[in-house]
């Protein structure tokens, strides 16, 4: 197997991205509020204060703002923990940003679980499928720094709104950067079984193919960061090359990204879907990555159900 | 306040108009079927003076970046919004009766999407006031001279959100944010007053760092003078509370929160139509 991966912060690719994208747009606005520390918003808003508004603990209202400025022609980034701007904030950014049609970016960090001590009233498990549900609204959930850095650029080169969603967690490296919206990465190919992941699980999809590649078997990678628009050629060729589909997300399997796989498949080439993810629970507070072993992400149960699959399709005994 | 130097002549001018889209809209909201007419009648002389007398906007150039913004964060009075913007010119009157209607750009509450003089989409309460304060700050960043006008209905001021955006135009200093309240005392099961008061509501305004003045919204010289007035301040937001009659103008819908989201019957319509010296002639649910 290659060498460890680099570890690398998601949030400071988008706070870095964002000062080159300042640079590049000299309308573009950045809204925060109250986090601009973690979100790294604040860098932006040191080198162009005029164009950044630190608007305070005012979620919904901030969408608002952002809607406002983005009807006058601006492209607007707004950023906050993804609780607040998916949950608290949810009709705001349905109204005034989606059903307006506003270019506005939300940009949120603290995603799913991974939050770990601030415990489950902190841990959205639930914005990829709010996000999702809303027309016109793009949505991406990186799995590494190098595709949140290309995904903070390739969504302001898509007009209208976007939902990036980021992890508080640094991330192994598992993507070389070239994100494209409605593209699925295959970071590894493989002809017995296809696992599709998003976020901070792409990087256990990885280890666990190659754990499985040691005793013959042979496991697609697909790295679903554009969850919408998504890649339904790639995930149909994988269901037709490779028989049956794991999913992994560190999201609600109720409403994320394997709900979504086995609708698509199940409408047009049906084969085995399993989900792992987040089960119909809120979370709780403890060390992050223990977190994700808890609530039923672990590499074991990540294998287990890679077998599970493998013996449905005849593959193990 | 005074108001002595708007001509007798103008104010009957502004009088008559607005009286002519209160006839629209009962003939709209009857023909959908449903729809605000109670909020819409309480709104119709402050949407006519802004329109008529105070806005800067051009029917020839609908989006004219120097143009002032009306956000209607009060989106239910969509029908009163319409029936202004035919009168000023920017739509077909003819179009009216599509209010509600499959396929009409006129739809329930403003959209944008559709109707793309509707500055902001609004319906769902507490976001209009929000979006005209991004608006306010564009202006103000891009060095336009727009003002934004963000009509505000008095049970949007129960909501949270509404006070979020309130408090931004105030800490931002925005003197080129009007908030004008359209205070008809009633909401969709009664008054505020009884459900969740929002009184003593200049105070808050004030305590919001606005500059706010109280009128009676169906006196054209009063609603000229807060204009004029609002103009003059330069260091913040100014809010106007306009004490309105739910319903103005139609004597059984007056102060009957009854109305605030009910479509007239054929024989309201047309007594409506009466006393509002019209017709429902030619109009059909």
């Amino acid at each position: 197997m290659s060498a460890p991966a680099k570890v690398e912060s998601l949030r400071d690719a988008y706070g870095q991205a964002l000062l080159e994208l300042g640079e590049r747009d000299p309308k573009l606005i950045v809204l925060d509020a109250d986090l601009s520390g973690s979100t790294r918003t604040v860098l932006f808003g040191k080198k162009f204060p005029d164009r950044f508004y630190n608007v305070g603990v005012m979620e919904p209202t901030m969408m608002s703002i952002a809607a406002g400025f983005s009807l006058e022609g601006r492209t607007v980034y707004a950023s906050t923990f993804a609780v607040f701007a998916a949950g608290q904030a949810y009709n705001f950014v349905r109204q005034s940003i989606c059903y307006n049609r506003a270019n506005v970016k939300i940009v949120a960090t603290h995603g799913g679980l991974l939050v770990g001590p601030d415990g489950g009233t902190h841990q959205i498990v639930e914005d990829i499928g709010l996000m999702r549900g809303l027309p016109g609204m793009t949505v991406i959930v990186p799995a590494d720094a190098p595709t949140a850095r290309a995904a903070t650029f390739a969504v302001a080169e898509r007009e209208g709104p976007a939902y990036v969603r980021l992890t508080r967690e640094s991330l192994p490296t598992v993507t070389d950067g070239s994100f494209q919206i409605g593209r699925a990465a295959e970071l590894r190919s493989g002809s017995d079984l296809t696992i599709v992941a998003v976020g901070a699980l792409v990087a256990r999809a990885l280890e666990v193919a190659g754990e499985l590649a040691e005793i013959g078997i042979s496991t697609r990678v697909l790295d679903l960061a554009s969850v919408k628009p998504f890649d339904e050629p790639a995930l149909l060729r994988a269901a037709r090359d490779t028989g049956a589909i794991l999913v992994l997300e560190e999201h609600s399997v109720l409403t994320g990204v394997g709900a979504l796989v086995a609708a698509t498949t199940g409408e047009n080439y049906p084969v085995p879907v399993r989900r792992v993810g987040v089960p119909d629970l809120f979370g709780e507070s403890g060390e992050a990555w223990a977190l994700l072993d808890r609530f039923g992400m672990s590499k074991e149960r990540i294998r287990e159900e890679a077998w599970e699959l493998l013996r449905l399709r005849g593959k193990v005994q | 306040m005074s108001g002595e130097e708007v001509p007798a002549e103008v104010v009957a001018s502004l009088e008559a108009r607005a009286r002519e889209i209160r006839r629209h809209i009962i003939r709209m909201t009857y023909a959908a079927g449903s729809g605000h007419p109670g909020g819409s009648l309480s709104a119709t002389d402050l949407l006519t003076a802004l329109y008529f007398r105070e806005l800067r906007v051009d029917p020839e150039r609908p989006d004219w970046p120097d143009r002032d913004r009306l956000v209607l964060s009060k989106g239910h009075a969509a029908p009163a919004l319409y029936a202004t913007l035919a009168e000023r010119g920017f739509l077909p009157r003819e179009e009216l009766l599509s209010l509600r209607k499959l396929g009409s750009r006129l739809q329930g509450h403003v959209d944008r999407g559709k109707l793309p003089v509707i500055e902001a989409s609004t319906g769902c309460l507490g976001q209009g006031i929000g979006m005209a304060v991004g608006m306010a700050l564009d202006a103000r960043l891009s060095g336009r001279p727009s003002r934004v006008y963000a009509v505000l209905g008095d049970g949007e001021c129960q909501a949270g959100p509404t006070w979020e955006a309130l408090m931004a135009g105030g800490h931002y200093r925005l003197s080129n944010l009007v908030a004008l309240l359209d205070r008809n005392g009633y909401e969709t099961d009664g008054s505020t007053e009884s459900i969740l008061g929002i009184e003593p509501i200049a105070d808050k305004f004030r305590a919001f760092r606005y500059h706010t003045l109280e009128i009676d919204g169906h006196d054209f010289r009063q609603i000229l003078a807060a204009f004029a007035e609002a103009r003059r301040i330069s260091d913040g937001p100014t809010a106007i509370v306009a004490r309105t009659v739910k319903g103005k103008g139609v004597s059984f819908m007056e102060g009957q929160h009854a109305w605030h989201g009910k479509a007239p019957s054929k024989a309201e319509a047309e007594r409506a139509m009466g006393e509002l010296g019209g017709t429902l002639d030619g109009v059909v649910r």
